[in-house]
């Protein structure tokens, strides 16, 4: 046998092969940008209502005392709306989302939430992505969890399943403490 | 060359494409070492910059406000920021497709001596929209409502 | 009910190929047993069934059957029927359908037709056949059914994005499966005359027709999604060496190197192992790159929807298959017989010159693709390109090229060198004399200028094979050789002459300006805007005329897309004789102006000529060894029943 080791070469490279791209596999995909400011507090910013119906928001609306959701959303976002009723869910399970709409159109917006429910209690427009970009979201859908003075503890990136959605609540209690 | 003992005809053959993988092998890992662009963060680029003469990449998000086009008309320049630390890019050519400010961008390219990225070709990767994994999630409705979306 | 018709024959082929793996394992065993006569039987029908199966997906989705999900997902009622079917293959559910149902015909085709080889030899070979099949069924049928339905039908169909309303977009796909499925059957056969020691020639020329086949669609597949990638990206590039990209050039490489080891099996008995080995690693490459895409380990230009899990059920596939594949090998290779010997100046010689220059740049692409992979896990980001494969990949080219001139020259088993020194000699002063005329003419790289010297040399040493024969009886296979051998010169030069000869300009033109590139004189003429389904645009036009002739004119666009709102840019090309013009808009400035990006790049459509032209070399020799084969079995079966006749 050991004058036929060669033959097991083949298998070797094999091996290493799978051993290599397993662990790719395993790694968490590294095109999702994380912010930078998570644990940090989130920078001053004031932004215009996205619809009249709604007030904007302003980074002294996520000091006051009570943790929040933050979602970072657009109307031609389609995960958006594949996202919109674990929102719903959130709220329902005690969460103030605020909203904060990525390059938009009242009407647009309008008619986005009339389609697909209002879980917000503000939502502000970012019509040039400046707030979107100085906490660090890359994309549309983000969630963030900011605690009642302003840090943000956690973000979620990519649209809320329903497995995500208890998940989001324990993050918004701890932030509460 | 004829003159191979006819006995150990197959070992030479196997001992031959073994010494050609194992050097395809090495050569590939010595000119991996010297051609393989790096990837940087602009907080990285600013910490330890990269000689001049490597190729390398900088992937960020394109600062708003910041696009400029310089006079002869097919120049831009523009910042590329990680939430940290920024560094200025030029590139001359016809920016890519999903190139927005406020989106992310992956440059290719060199540093300049002055701290100015060069770049020789722009990749704007991140799609804005993350691609839902399939509709299996969506209740009827919402796919109708969806469609008639899509559809207007 | 169409649906469930389709779902049923899908798991009924299923069954059928898991009594397919039982039949054929046990008449290996034990040659007479109960069920040796099954597998064949087996093997026809799950073909029959996987076709009734896809049939049905084609019906759905050419009735546009809103009530399943990947019709409604995928369709829209709306769309050309060419569409709709192809809206059928054009996903992912679809599409491994479309893979499993071609395997299946293939098991079915050699289950029928296949009588050359040892039956037991047969028996593995089917088993193996039926053994990867049902790897697919299962990721068919578990985790990607397309025949599921909607527990409310949608009123319309959401697949009216024109994006994907493309012919190229259609057939790519499709002919990339074609040749992965037909390396899953050489894979087949190798393994089932490894498990029974039975690699010879007849082996061997039972797989070739699939090789070649597979061989045949890699080509296509590969100039068309190069063709697609120049043409749609408008980068001006026909090559960037991206893992998508590699991932369809690392099968071709295979198979290119087993194409050529089976021809030596099959006309002079030697390279078994060799030969067995090529056949594990060419369908281990097709499955990689499958996964490759699939499974977004590797970052690429191209867009992919990618599906980690579904990556991971590709790699646990591959990862039964080609690792006990190479067990099997290990345990087994060392009792196959040597086969014949020759010396290392012979038509063998050369030719396992080339296998190892083929497998040296299938490792150094491999290498390089999942290099990235490899220092991630140690948390540095790195990208590899062309200034990585060019160089790499052509120190092994070269050499081979320069044997491919010479090597159909030589003689099986021995030969002399004195016998093809005079050619040699020919072809050397070749290459010596295009290198000093181009190094003297323009300024192009190194690469370049080795690329038109050896393109030319090749050009003439393909033909060499020719000389001196009665053309009309020269065999189809020869003729196969010589055009695909000449192919690869063409597009050679092509490659080499766009790098070489290339002439860009990037310009800020405003209405009314006219610039050069090269012998080119364009003006811009102005810009309009111009509508589409779902697009605006604005649209050049530009007038170009080459050496003062008759203007043409060209139109590229910058379409914006809206929901999603995206921007692209639409190139434009006219093509001569002797090039293509190639132009780009980008975007506008303020002070009016346009930003224009212009090409010219001599001969560059060659290197899709020569695709094709290697492609149809496959195919002629393809025929040429068909029609070979039932020649001989018609002798074959003449003289036994004339054995026969003298006997009674």
């Amino acid at each position: 046998m050991i004058r036929r080791w060669y033959l097991w070469l083949p298998l070797l490279a094999f091996v290493g092969f799978v051993v290599l791209v397993t662990s790719g596999l395993m790694r968490p995909m590294e095109r999702e940008v994380v912010s930078r400011m998570v644990g940090k507090p989130i920078p001053g910013f004031a932004l215009k209502p996205a619809i009249s119906e709604l007030p904007g928001l302003s980074s002294a609306d996520l000091e006051d005392g009570r943790p929040k959701l933050m979602n970072i959303w657009a109307s031609w976002c389609l995960p958006c709306i594949a996202e919109a009723p674990q929102l719903e869910a959130l709220k329902a399970g005690g969460a103030e989302i605020v909203g904060v709409a990525i390059r938009d159109k009242p009407e647009d917006v309008a008619r986005f939430l009339a389609q697909n429910g209002n879980p917000y209690s503000r939502i502000g427009a970012d019509d040039l992505s400046a707030v979107q970009l100085e906490i660090g979201s890359s994309g549309v859908p983000e969630t963030f969890v900011v605690d009642g003075d302003g840090i943000i503890t956690y973000q979620h990136i990519g649209d809320v399943r329903a497995e995500h959605v208890p998940m989001l609540l324990e993050k918004l209690e701890d932030a509460a403490q | 060359m004829s003159a191979l003992k006819p006995k150990h005809q197959r070992l030479v053959l196997v001992i031959v494409a073994v010494i050609a993988l194992i050097a395809a092998g090495l050569l590939a890992a010595y000119a991996l070492r010297n051609q393989a662009s790096y990837f940087y963060v602009p907080t990285q680029m600013i910490a330890e910059p990269p000689a001049p003469t490597q190729a390398v990449r900088l992937g960020g998000m394109v600062q708003a406000g910041t696009l400029e086009t310089m006079p002869d008309g097919v120049t831009v320049s523009f910042v590329v920021g990680d939430g940290e630390e920024q560094v200025p890019v030029r590139f001359a050519g016809i920016l890519p497709d999903l190139f927005v400010e406020g989106s992310g961008v992956v440059a290719e390219g060199k540093l300049g001596a002055d701290g100015t990225f060069i770049a020789d070709n722009l990749l704007a990767k991140h799609d804005e929209n993350y691609i839902p994994r399939e509709l299996e999630d969506m209740t009827a409705a919402q796919v109708e409502q969806t469609v008639l979306e899509t559809a207007r | 009910m169409i649906a469930e018709l389709g779902l049923a024959a899908l798991w009924l082929a299923a069954a059928l190929a898991g009594l397919q793996l039982i039949a054929g394992v046990q008449s290996v065993r034990q040659p007479d047993g109960p069920l040796a006569s099954l597998a064949r039987p087996a093997a026809v029908i799950q073909g029959v069934l996987a076709a009734f199966a896809f049939l049905m997906l084609l019906w759905l989705f050419a009735q546009t059957d809103l009530s399943v999900k990947l019709v409604a997902a995928n369709s829209h009622s709306a769309k050309p029927m060419i569409f709709k079917l192809s809206g059928a293959w054009g996903n992912h559910e679809g599409s491994m359908l479309l893979w499993v149902t071609v395997m299946a015909l293939a098991g079915g085709l050699i289950g029928y037709l296949e009588r050359r080889l040892p039956e037991v030899t047969m028996q593995a070979t089917l088993a193996t056949q039926a053994f990867v099949g049902l790897g697919f069924y299962a990721f068919l049928l578990l985790s990607s059914n397309p025949f599921e339905r909607l527990a409310t039908p949608v009123a319309e169909g959401m697949g009216l994005n024109p994006l994907l309303q493309d012919i190229g977009l259609a057939f790519h796909p499709p002919t990339l499966y074609f040749g992965y499925v037909g390396l899953s059957v050489a894979f087949s056969f190798a393994l089932g005359a490894l498990l029974t020691r039975q690699v010879t020639p007849n082996f061997a020329r039972a797989m070739r027709p699939w090789v070649l086949g597979a061989w045949i669609f890699l080509t296509l597949g590969i100039t068309a999604g190069s063709y697609w990638a120049y043409y749609e990206l408008g980068w001006g590039g026909w090559w960037f060496w991206d893992p998508v990209e590699n991932a369809s050039l690392m099968p071709w490489l295979a198979a290119t190197a087993l194409l050529h080891s089976v021809s030596v099996l099959a006309a002079r008995d030697a390279l078994r192992a060799w030969t067995i080995m090529l056949g594990v690693v060419a369908f281990s490459m097709s499955m990689m790159g499958t996964f490759l895409v699939r499974s977004g380990v590797l970052t690429s230009v191209h867009a992919f929807a990618v599906d980690p899990e579904r990556g991971t059920f590709i790699l646990v596939l591959l990862g039964i298959y080609i690792g006990g594949a190479l067990t099997i090998f290990a345990l087994r290779a060392g009792t196959v017989q040597e086969g014949e010997r020759f010396t290392a100046t012979s038509r063998e010689g050369a030719l396992v010159f080339n296998n190892v220059m083929l497998s040296a740049i299938l490792a150094v692409v491999l290498v390089g693709t999942l290099y990235p992979l490899l220092t991630e896990a140690f948390g540095i980001r790195v990208s590899v390109g062309p200034p990585y494969f060019n160089p790499v990949a052509a120190i092994f080219t070269l050499p081979m090229l320069a044997v491919m001139a010479v090597g159909p020259l030589l003689r099986w088993r021995r030969d002399g060198a004195k016998r093809i020194s005079k050619p040699a000699v020919f072809l050397t002063i070749c290459v010596l004399l295009v290198a000093v005329l181009v190094t003297y003419l323009s300024n192009a790289s190194l690469l370049a200028i080795l690329g038109l010297a050896f393109a030319a040399a090749l050009a003439v040493g393909s033909l060499l094979p020719l000389r001196g024969r009665n053309l009309l009886r020269t065999p189809l296979a020869t003729w196969g050789m010589v055009t695909a051998h000449f192919g690869i010169a063409v597009a050679l030069f092509g490659m080499a002459s766009e790098s070489a000869f290339s002439i860009e300009k990037l310009v800020a033109a405003r209405p009314g300006d006219m610039t050069e590139v090269g012998p080119w004189k364009i003006t811009l003429d102005g810009i309009e805007p111009v509508a589409g389904p779902n697009w605006t645009a604005l649209q050049a036009d530009l007038r170009a005329s080459y050496k003062g002739g008759s203007a043409i004119t060209l139109q590229p666009q910058s379409r914006t897309f809206w929901s999603p709102e995206r921007e692209t840019a639409e190139s434009a090309l006219a093509a001569r004789w002797n090039g293509q013009l190639y132009a780009v808009m980008g975007s506008g400035i303020e002070d009016g102006r346009r930003q224009l990006r212009l090409w010219w790049k001599p001969f560059v459509p060659m290197i899709w000529f020569g695709g094709i032209l290697v492609a149809l070399g496959g195919f002629l020799s393809l025929i040429g060894r068909l029609t070979a084969d039932l020649k001989r079995h018609y002798v074959r079966r003449r003289s036994a029943e004339r054995r026969e006749d003298a006997q009674v």
